[in-house]
């Protein structure tokens, strides 16, 4: 079935099997790797991208769905061999270790960031509560996610005063 | 964990989408397939054709009429949580979607998806059968309205017939004597529940409670209200004794099985614990405010 999608502002067009997951579709038939698959049954997050801008997981929805819409991967995060705010506040606080679900922590914060929204930190546990990390135990990953929202709030508004 | 083969055909219309759904008892509907699509992975399903019905606009609307919130089948979870219209109009669902799932789930999720799936763990059938809400189905014979009492069945089975689409449902609108409580317990907030409770009531100028229902979550095979609530409630100005003795006589009903969250017994006791902390914000005895915030 023809299949035409827009990925981080680049058309593609394929025909595949309507039974064909997002996630397979992006990995297998585009080579847009970053998207990682983990459980494949919608509770580890790590498939995370956005579906015209909103979040959702890749492993949940089929190709054929996408049809005639907008997806943004983490491939389409770093800029002109620039890591995005959201990359470097996780290099920065080790939000990582082995880095399997760093692409679906990105993809779920990148719409908090876009809006430069400043979430507390039980805001931002439940903002990500839907992506699970095995290495870290959360920690640091709180940690990038705060500094990256602050830092984006601040470039939004520097006015504002800080709440952290 | 790749899906069987199945055909795919995206409905034009929602007489398109019955028929094709009709001529074959293998096909299905399908949505946001937040439930669908991991047993298709699962291989737990395996139908012949898929109609996506997620294009149809005119299953999308949300619109009050006089005192009763219709709700179409394709509103997704986040909006059900975040619209200003569901706050305002049906604000016990509002809370319990954010309960449903995480995020990602809310955003592709559907309304009438998870209300047709009939998960025994799952919260809008809680929140339909306190509200006594009404489910919409269309089918090739026309339009019916079923009771959600009716609509629920056990082990995800409902009402509905094969080829008949449940296009949305009607909630009755929240006013100044509406009161509602919510509570839910999981190992991992957004998870599926390991009990919970959704309760809604009414009180009179006295403040005596004149009307109270409680859709139970995990507490049985399918959705479930709570049993003897109105014995212990209604005709009285509720305390905290009142809400124990309904607590009490609902606990005997309740019949969750055992499974790897926990034995029985303490499923029924997550369950109770639920419907107290409903139960004492839907009647403001949780000065605190801790019930609604706990997890």
């Amino acid at each position: 079935m023809k299949t035409r999608v827009t990925v981080n502002g680049e058309g593609y067009e394929r025909d595949v099997e309507p039974r064909m997951l997002l996630s397979d579709f992006l990995r297998h038939e585009l080579g847009l790797t970053g998207t990682n698959v983990g459980c494949e049954h919608g509770v580890c997050g790590s498939c995370t991208v956005l579906l015209d801008g909103e979040p959702v997981r890749s492993c949940t929805m089929l190709a054929v769905q996408s049809d005639s819409r907008r997806l943004t991967t983490v491939e389409g995060l770093a800029c002109d061999q620039k890591l995005h705010g959201l990359q470097e506040a996780f290099t920065a606080c080790h939000g990582l270790q082995c880095g399997f679900c760093t692409p679906g922590m990105l993809m779920t914060l990148l719409p908090i960031y876009n809006e430069a929204r400043r979430l507390s930190d039980d805001e931002i546990r439940e903002a990500i509560s839907g992506n699970l990390c095995r290495c870290t135990g959360y920690q640091q990953i709180v940690e990038a996610a705060r500094q990256a929202l602050d830092e984006a709030a601040e470039l939004a508004d520097p006015d504002a005063e800080s709440q952290s | 964990m790749k899906p069987p083969p199945f055909e795919y055909v995206v409905a034009t219309s929602v007489d398109h989408a019955i028929d094709l759904v009709s001529t074959d008892e293998d096909a299905k509907f399908i949505a946001g397939g937040q439930s669908l699509i991991p047993l298709l992975s699962l291989r737990f399903a395996s139908p012949t054709v898929l109609v996506d019905i997620s294009r149809l606009s005119e299953l999308r609307d949300v619109r009050r009429a006089g005192d009763v919130l219709h709700i179409g089948a394709l509103t997704r979870h986040a909006e059900i949580q975040k619209l200003p219209i569901m706050k305002q109009d049906a604000p016990l669902l509002s809370a319990a979607a954010g309960w449903v799932a995480h995020s990602q789930v809310r955003n592709r999720g559907t309304f009438g998806g998870a209300v047709a799936h009939s998960d025994s763990a799952a919260e809008f059938p809680a929140v339909l059968l306190a509200t006594e809400a009404t489910i919409v189905a269309r089918s090739r014979d026309g339009e019916r309205r079923i009771p959600c009492q009716d609509f629920f069945g056990s082990h995800f089975q409902t009402a509905l017939n094969h080829g008949e689409l449940l296009t949305g449902v009607e909630l009755p609108v929240h006013d100044d004597s509406t009161r509602w409580g919510f509570s839910e317990f999981a190992r991992r907030k957004g998870d599926y529940a390991i009990g919970g409770a959704a309760v809604s009531a009414r009180v009179d100028e006295q403040g005596r409670c004149t009307r109270v229902r409680a859709g139970l979550i995990a507490a049985g095979p399918g959705p479930t209200s709570a049993e003897g609530l109105g014995e212990a409630l209604l005709d009285r100005v509720v305390d905290e004794s009142a809400v124990s003795d309904a607590v009490a006589r609902a606990e005997r009903h309740l019949t969750p099985e055992s499974n790897v969250h926990g034995t029985k017994e303490y499923r029924r006791a997550v369950v109770a614990e639920s419907l107290r902390r409903a139960l004492r914000q839907a009647f403001e005895l949780d000065h605190a405010g801790t019930d609604r915030r706990s997890a």
